[in-house]
């Protein structure tokens, strides 16, 4: 079907004058017609794909918002009631960005446990990992400031609240607070600057590591969920015999994935967009209010399993620094994985009951600490929040010793494989 | 492989999970409004209701008159003759009939801007605020509400209502505090509306206040219904697709 079509153009024409100035036609062979996928992918590797249109929502939608969203602390809520009430389409192009951060964050975090199941950040791919723990940086900063710009009541203390964890920090701490709030409270200048880091800088960036996790992805090529490399076994004309072309194999593939994620994206944009005050909270239907605080302060749902570690950190030394550490040393872990894991096979599949015990704890204790951050700090919840942040750690700093002394299982020379 | 089933299932029991435990977590509970924003008449007697007994103090600033009469079918007549008071000018927003100065000066505090207020409290809650004014001597507007207790707003429902007079008890609570509660409500003195059509009144307004908080509710409902239908037959088409590529591959 496509050899026709490229068979007729690729001599002359527009085609070849613009392939003859530009490496068009080499770059669409080495990132799609030729770029050799393992087959045996299954759904968990469709979540960097859908991490990918999901962006390309966001940017999309971030756009047409931009066009009528007014970053002032005067005008902000009235201008995203405006958007909501008088842009024609208003609510759907606002409803598609507001639940596409939080569809951003349940792909991510799902790719990122793929990752972690099946060793995708084992050598040579330290670089793809790394790179994706900045884009997983540069997400959250990018989160965060867009949750501001309604300017609602939420918006207002949930920065007031993030922001002065950095007031925690000895000596810099209150220069440092003033330094990122460029004032003495969250005010008007905060929110210029935060919009101008969530619409232009941090996209930008954004975009540009999506690049380069894609190249640095495609130099070593993708690992499957056998962990093993698919271009240790080749055929006669050099390809892997385990590989198909990722086009037209995988965008056919994912073109359905895509409209199974749709189904569920779009149910929540047109029937629950505010999911129940998961992805809108009702406090921030009122506008910035710096005299009334929300009755609780939790942050949106993906910071939550970050923001339980942040509170189980009792104060001492007669400073709170010490929970901001944690939370931020959370996070850094997550950098060392490729180091940590010194197990001898790379996909859970061929690894020993330890790892596969160790890895369905993790599972359970970001969903626990997740649950335990939204909850107010009573009861149950805090005793909760601290085993579970020392078993998160556990997970991530006994690894060295638990992956190696761990039973596997022979790993075969080919991918595990049933035709349809 | 049994792992990657698990994992699967954490997963999936996580995506359920936590939006449940989410709802779970959300303010007080309150008997339903038991409102209906696709009952047009309703939606009418709310607006009524709304621009006789609310907008007098109460701004609802993001909505437009025009945007309302379109919504709910009001001749641009009617509408100027009965529910714009403070405006001559249909495109423009509904602004409250009392200065700000002044209300600041009365009540000790701006009336807040009911656009809005569904979205942020929830029909319930709207709908037992309503119908929480008891007397209490010791409020300068002589009412108190159980839902928000202390409350600038006077009753300006008495008229229809009545005056109810509150009854509460004392239990022993949690840590050895102890836990005051709204035991009944009784009809001092009845107002010009049967309790039943008080009820219906309340039920009519607060149906319109959910209305004005997100006026494109039903439409996006109606044509998410549309979306759904296109999805569900690409996904079929694309999995046949899918299905067809994937056949040479062994």
């Amino acid at each position: 079907m496509g050899t026709e079509s490229q068979g007729t153009t690729r001599a002359g024409g527009l085609w070849g004058w613009v392939t003859e100035r530009f490496p068009l036609d080499s770059m669409l062979k080495e990132h799609l017609t030729e770029y050799w996928t393992p087959k045996n992918f299954n759904l968990w590797y469709a979540f960097g794909v859908l991490a990918g249109i999901v962006l390309v929502i966001q940017i999309v939608t971030g756009i047409f918002l931009t066009m009528n969203y007014k970053p002032s602390a005067a005008e902000a809520f009235a201008s995203v009631e405006y958007i909501m009430r008088d842009v024609e389409w208003g609510w759907l192009i606002r409803y598609l960005h507001s639940t596409g951060a939080s569809a951003f964050f349940v792909v991510v975090y799902l790719h990122m446990f793929r990752g972690l199941m099946y060793g995708s950040y084992r050598a040579p791919r330290e670089l793809v990992w790394l790179v994706g723990m900045v884009i997983f940086l540069c997400l959250m900063a990018e989160a965060f400031m867009g949750y501001l710009l309604p300017w609602g009541n939420m918006s207002y203390w949930g920065a007031q609240v993030i922001v002065s964890l950095f007031g925690t920090f000895p000596i810099i701490g209150g220069a440092l607070v003033e330094w990122i709030r460029g004032d003495y409270f969250i005010s008007d200048i905060t929110l210029n600057r935060f919009f101008a880091l969530h619409v232009a800088a941090l996209p930008l960036v954004l975009a540009g590591l999506a690049a380069a996790h894609i190249l640095a992805l495609h130099h070593v090529g993708s690992l499957n969920p056998d962990g093993i490399e698919i271009h240790d076994e080749l055929d006669e004309r050099g390809r892997p015999k385990d590989g198909v072309a990722f086009h037209p194999y995988f965008t056919v593939k994912d073109t359905f994935v895509l409209s199974v994620f749709l189904i569920i994206f779009c149910a929540i944009v047109f029937f629950a967009p505010t999911a129940g005050g998961m992805f809108l909270e009702a406090p921030n239907f009122e506008p910035a209010n710096p005299m009334q605080t929300p009755p609780h302060i939790a942050p949106v749902w993906y910071f939550t399993p970050f923001y339980a570690m942040l509170r189980a950190v009792p104060s001492f030394l007669g400073t709170q620094v010490w929970g901001v550490l944690v939370m931020f040393a959370a996070i850094a872990v997550l950098f060392f994985l490729p180091w940590l894991d010194r197990s001898p096979v790379k996909s859970v599949r061929y690894k020993g009951p330890i790892t596969k015990f160790a890895l369905a704890t993790f599972a359970v204790t970001m969903v626990v600490l997740g649950l335990c951050g939204m909850k107010p700090p009573v009861g149950i919840y805090p005793s909760l929040a601290k085993i579970f942040t020392v078993v998160y750690f556990a997970f991530f700093l006994l690894m060295p010793w638990y992956s190696r002394l761990d039973r596997t299982k022979p790993v075969p020379r080919r991918v595990t494989f049933h035709a349809h | 492989m049994r792992t990657e089933r698990l994992a699967r299932a954490v997963v999936a029991a996580a995506l359920l999970v936590l939006p449940l435990a989410a709802l779970a977590s959300e303010g007080g509970s309150y008997p339903p409004a038991g409102n209906d924003v696709r009952n047009r008449a309703s939606l009418q007697r709310g607006a009524r209701n709304f621009m006789n007994y609310c907008s007098g103090c109460h701004s609802a600033k993001f909505v437009r008159y025009d945007r309302i009469a379109h919504d709910l079918v009001i001749p641009e007549a009617e509408l100027k003759a009965n529910l714009m008071f403070t405006s001559d000018k249909p495109y423009e927003t509904i602004r409250a009939a009392m200065p700000a100065d002044d209300a600041k000066r009365w009540f000790g505090t701006m009336p807040p801007d009911l656009s809005l207020m569904a979205r942020a409290r929830g029909t319930d809650y709207l709908s037992a605020f309503l119908h929480g004014f008891y007397a209490d001597a010791t409020r300068p507007t002589g009412v108190n509400n159980v839902v928000l207790p202390g409350t600038a707003m006077p009753h300006v429902l008495a008229d229809l209502q009545g005056v109810q007079q509150a009854t509460f008890v004392t239990r022993p609570g949690e840590g050895g505090t102890q836990v005051t509660e709204l035991e009944k409500f009784e009809l001092a003195q009845p107002g010009s509306l049967s309790p039943e059509k008080y009820d219906e009144f309340v039920r009519d307004t607060v149906n319109f206040l959910e209305y004005i908080g997100e006026p494109m509710q039903v439409e996006r409902r109606d044509l998410g219904v549309w979306v759904m239908l296109f999805l569900l037959v690409f996904s079929a088409f694309s999995y046949l697709l899918y299905k067809e590529y994937w056949k040479d591959v062994h």
